[in-house]
């Protein structure tokens, strides 16, 4: 589970392989913009980049240190909030402040409120820990429609971030500019997190994580460990906060309460907890989810939530770890056993998924739709929602995708078994 | 502080209650530098209650704990490990979904002076990576360097568990029944390995199995219903009726 | 003196319906270690089915059959999913109930829609039971009253005559005994899981009508219900039902009596500032409690995890 990198220990020195996914991810956020150049597209993209920083943020909890949090999106909207203001000082005093320093400065703001918070909150991990994150998170969303002079009452804090001053003579108005400020912050970021774990207090957040009570005896106070990952966490999520500022220029408390805690949870848990890289994945999802699939349908919370509740129960490991779960096989040379059945898998499971998609939409149509439109599009086929064959057709279709993709199971599992046993024979 | 002719490890007038149950009812010991020390008796003699009291899981009821002439009684684990004492658990107590080598190492952060560091990096650390492999080589698994700890066999994981426990560098090792649950060769091959780990350190020892207590202990202490009914060499310790009276008594009731 | 007994009355309501739910989790949590934060959402279910079968078969049905409803559908969530993600230790376990609260919350509003639902007070009990002086009390109050004073007795009942309860009440004291016992009650789990979600259910059709049906209803009262048993000490059931009633009070009576910050920051003498609007803190001096009462639970706990981290009665750590 761990994200053990073998052997880097024995090599002092930084080697290639380590250095080149980073390379590869800076020359793609480079290109990125090259390729979609709408500023759609941009849009999309910084808010992944924001999404990608907030679930490595909060990954350095729940993944590295163990830490449950229910009301982490607290520290983002706060460095939010900060940066808002700062953004408006800047404007109004004239402060000599350019705006690419303000992610940090909205990050230094999080941390503050993280160690005042963390100072009681760390004691202990698990369902406590938990609670008290629920508690305190709720706590400040709360408070931000009563302390209007922070958090701007129901409208938020908005302002302009080009009222600053000018940052080597670019001025952020185009997209662009602000395309690559936050890119640089993700780069930034994402670098320092993945450096955080390999630090002394790093590893202590994995060892803690794993057997609070053995580290104990090896000199370090659980607690302590637990409240410098939470800072540094809060840090990160900060540096977030600031960045959605800049790129929205408005901030609400709907940046800070559970429903955005919940979706961070979402999204780090879906793309994998137990590997650094896995909240990548899951943010990079969950946008493209969020903004794709919420244009297709209206209930595609409902899809999310099945999904969420699916991988809890089957796939603990997220999607890192089910793609990590095939390296034994990779290893062993045997990942083509796979192949096969994986593609017999495919096709009933798509069948089942549609199905119960189709059961889904047209029901939600015949009770939502405008009285006497029966008249829906589904899978590019429209059709009288009224009627009962598309509903038994889709009923028929989950069905029997379902039947079918039982009846694959056995040899998935046998061909899973052999891809993961070591050739004995050739050994001797 | 650290008064330099103190005895490693001294317990006066310890007590631990649990509700109205006395378990530990007034222990005075004293163990010398050096001193490998054994505690035996009976199961439900309160052992294990002992361990906890002196490195720190348990706060004691009254009575002090002095470490090295220093008054320990009381305080979280992790301070008294640093200031030299270090153990091991009678249930195999590692960190199974990180690697051997990171177990080991995660054990040297704190003596090696690296604390709650986030400007150092454990794999460019020279001076970290080599302490742990010499470690890994003391003990002997070196060859399961990089699997998790959790898929090493039992007897591997009583090695791996005593490799933590002395990694730091702490000159009072305490082990609780390090054998239990070993065949007769891997009680054996552990016997040899604490021999060699604690050599010039003092150890304090918790073990139900006689064969090692003698081959392995300078001096024996004998707890009963949570007190010390004895203190001696093996020689001393073997000839005292009390404690054959004690042992004979348990072994008796045993059978029944 | 006639208000404080309104309150008193308002508020022990308000209370006793927070215990309906911070005991089941209560019981849960103590058995099988898991905090359930579906909890309020069972809640929401209660409310819902009510409704849906007052519709067909009147109020009445609707609380006899409405809780046994989700009391199963709980002891089939526990049975086919929490028993499954078990294995995987407790911060899986809680991953998995919040998601489970999403999926209900999404899946609420997929069957019956965005908007509240118009379930209503039964006719019978629409009428003023009494009043005391000027100020009516509804006769659906004295109901809920009533509701979950024989639910606390059942309880109560449960706890220390069956078999069952008594087990449950060693899990309470000695945690440990019952985790030693552990696999070979997965039925007894299965029943906690249920009755408590059951419990939850009936809290949520009497509290339907008043505190008005919507999808959000589990979130709201959700977050309240963890503070309380937070407050009151992880596992505790006097803790629970303590906190229940201090959280019910507090707020009852912080929203009807209009404290302003200014007038007791005046009072203990600091004087208000002259030029209010352009401070930071004005915020701070206009605060009146009514504004804060939904606040007041957080306060509060966050200042017991301060002062006292166990809660009011918590003996063990979660």
């Amino acid at each position: 589970m761990t994200d053990a990198t073998h052997n880097t220990a024995r090599s002092a020195s930084i080697t290639f392989g380590q250095f080149l996914p980073w390379l590869v991810s800076a020359l793609f956020l480079l290109v990125m913009p090259l390729i979609f150049p709408s500023n759609a597209a941009l849009t999309i993209m910084n808010q992944m980049a924001i999404t990608i920083v907030f679930a490595l943020a909060y990954n350095m909890l729940l993944g590295q240190g163990g830490m449950l949090s229910f009301g982490h999106a607290v520290y983002m909207g706060m460095g939010g909030f900060m940066a808002m203001h700062i953004m408006n000082w800047i404007e109004f005093h004239e402060l000599p402040i350019p705006l690419p320093v303000l992610p940090l400065l909205a990050g230094l703001f999080a941390l503050g409120l993280a160690m005042i918070i963390g100072s009681f909150s760390t004691r202990k991990a698990g369902t406590v820990f938990a609670m008290i994150s629920l508690g305190v998170g709720e706590l400040i969303a709360a408070c931000s429609v009563i302390i209007v002079a922070f958090f701007g009452g129901e409208e938020g804090v908005s302002g302009d971030r080009t009222y600053g001053l000018p940052f080597f003579g670019i001025e952020f108005i185009r997209q662009i500019e602000v395309y690559y400020l936050t890119a640089a912050w993700l780069m930034i970021s994402a670098v320092l997190m993945y450096l955080w774990s390999r630090t002394p207090l790093g590893r202590m957040a994995n060892a803690v994580r794993d057997n609070p009570e053995r580290a104990e005896f090896l000199g370090y106070s659980a607690r302590w460990v637990r409240f410098y990952s939470f800072c540094a966490s809060g840090f990160f999520a900060g540096i977030a906060g600031g960045l959605f500022a800049i790129n929205y220029e408005i901030v609400t408390e709907e940046n800070l309460n559970l429903a955005q805690s919940g979706m961070i949870l979402l999204v780090t848990f879906l793309g994998g907890a137990g590997f650094f890289f896995g909240p990548i994945i899951g943010a990079i999802l969950f946008t493209l989810l969020q903004t794709v699939l919420s244009l297709q349908t209206e209930i595609w919370q409902l899809y999310l939530g099945i999904l969420f509740v699916a991988t809890v129960m089957y796939f603990p490991g997220g999607l890192a770890g089910l793609l990590m779960m095939h390296t034994i096989p990779l290893r062993l040379g045997k990942l083509h056993l796979l192949f096969v059945p994986y593609l017999k898998m495919l096709g009933p499971a798509l069948l089942c998924v549609a199905g119960f998609v189709g059961v889904f939409e047209i029901v939600f149509h015949i009770r939502n739709a405008a009285p006497g439109d029966t008249e829906m599009t589904l899978f590019w086929i429209t059709f009288d929602s009224h009627d009962v064959l598309p509903l038994a057709v889709s009923i028929i279709a989950a069905l029997a995708g379902f039947w079918l993709a039982r009846r694959v199971v056995p040899e998935l599992s046998a061909a899973w078994t052999a891809a993961n046993t070591p050739d004995t024979e050739r050994l001797i | 502080m650290n008064a330099p002719d103190a005895p490693a490890l001294e317990l006066a007038g310890l007590r631990k209650s649990f509700g109205k149950t006395e378990i530990i009812r007034g222990v005075d010991l004293t163990i010398a530098r050096g001193e490998r020390h054994a505690i035996i008796g009976p199961n439900g003699a309160g052992k294990s209650t002992l361990f906890n009291l002196i490195t720190g899981r348990y706060v004691p009821t009254s009575g002090s704990v002095y470490l090295n002439g220093q008054d320990v009684s009381g305080l979280a684990p992790y301070k008294i490990n640093r200031l030299g004492l270090s153990r091991s658990f009678q249930i195999t107590n590692i960190f199974p979904r990180m690697t051997v080598f990171e177990n080991v190492r995660c054990s040297l952060l704190w003596s090696k002076g690296y604390r709650y560091s986030f400007w150092h990096m454990v794999g460019r650390s020279r001076d970290l990576t080599e302490a742990t492999d010499a470690i890994l080589e003391q003990i002997n698994l070196t060859a399961r360097r990089d699997l998790p700890a959790g898929v090493l066999s039992y007897a591997e994981q009583r090695a791996l568990e005593i490799g933590i426990t002395m990694a730091g560098g702490a000159n009072v090792i305490m082990l609780d029944e390090p054998t239990a649950g070993m065949s007769h060769s891997e009680t054996e091959y552990i016997v040899n390995l604490i021999r060699d780990v604690t050599e010039g350190k003092t150890l304090v020892m918790v073990e139900h199995d006689m064969s090692v207590v003698f081959g392995l202990a300078d001096r024996i202490s004998v707890l009963v219903y949570g007190e010390i009914i004895a203190t001696g060499t093996p020689e001393e310790v073997r000839a005292d009726p009390r404690v054959q009276e004690a042992y004979l008594g348990a072994a008796l009731e045993a059978e029944h | 003196m006639d208000l404080v007994l309104i309150n008193l009355i308002d508020g022990l309501v308000t209370g006793l319906l927070l215990f309906m739910l911070s005991a089941g989790l209560t019981l849960i949590f103590s058995m099988m270690g898991v905090l359930n934060f579906a909890h309020a959402s069972f809640y929401m279910l209660g409310a819902y089915f009510a409704y849906q079968i007052s519709t067909y078969l009147g109020f009445w049905m609707g609380l006899l059959i409405a809780p046994l409803l989700v009391g199963v559908l709980g002891a089939l969530v526990e049975r086919y999913g929490l028993r499954r993600v078990h294995q995987y230790g407790h911060v899986p376990e809680l991953i998995f109930t919040f998601g489970l609260a999403l999926l209900i919350e999404e899946a609420v509003q997929f069957v019956w829609g965005r908007d509240r639902v118009p379930y209503e007070i039964p006719e019978v009990l629409e009428f003023t039971a009494f009043t005391v002086s000027g100020f009516a009390i509804p006769a659906y109050k004295v109901f809920m009253l009533f509701i979950s004073v024989a639910i606390f007795i059942l309880l109560l009942w449960f706890l220390t005559r069956t078999r069952v309860g008594l087990v449950i009440q060693a899990a309470l004291s000695y945690p440990r005994t019952v985790e030693a016992l552990g696999h070979n009650v997965p039925l007894v789990f299965m029943g906690v899981f249920g009755v408590g979600t059951a419990l939850a259910g009936v809290a949520g059709v009497i509290a339907g009508p008043v505190l008005s049906t919507f999808p959000g209803m589990a979130f709201v009262l959700g977050s309240i219900v963890f503070v309380t048993i937070v407050i009151g000490g992880l596992g505790s059931l006097s803790g629970a039902l303590v906190a229940s009633l201090l959280i019910g009070w507090l707020t009852t009576f912080a929203k009807s009596y209009n404290v302003r910050a200014e007038d007791l920051l005046n009072a203990i003498g600091i004087s208000t500032p002259e030029n209010l609007d352009e401070s930071l803190w004005r915020d701070l001096w206009t605060i009146t409690s009514p504004q804060i009462a939904d606040i007041l639970p957080y306060i509060l706990m966050v200042l017991i995890l301060v002062f006292r981290p166990h809660g009011l009665f918590g003996k063990r750590d979660a």
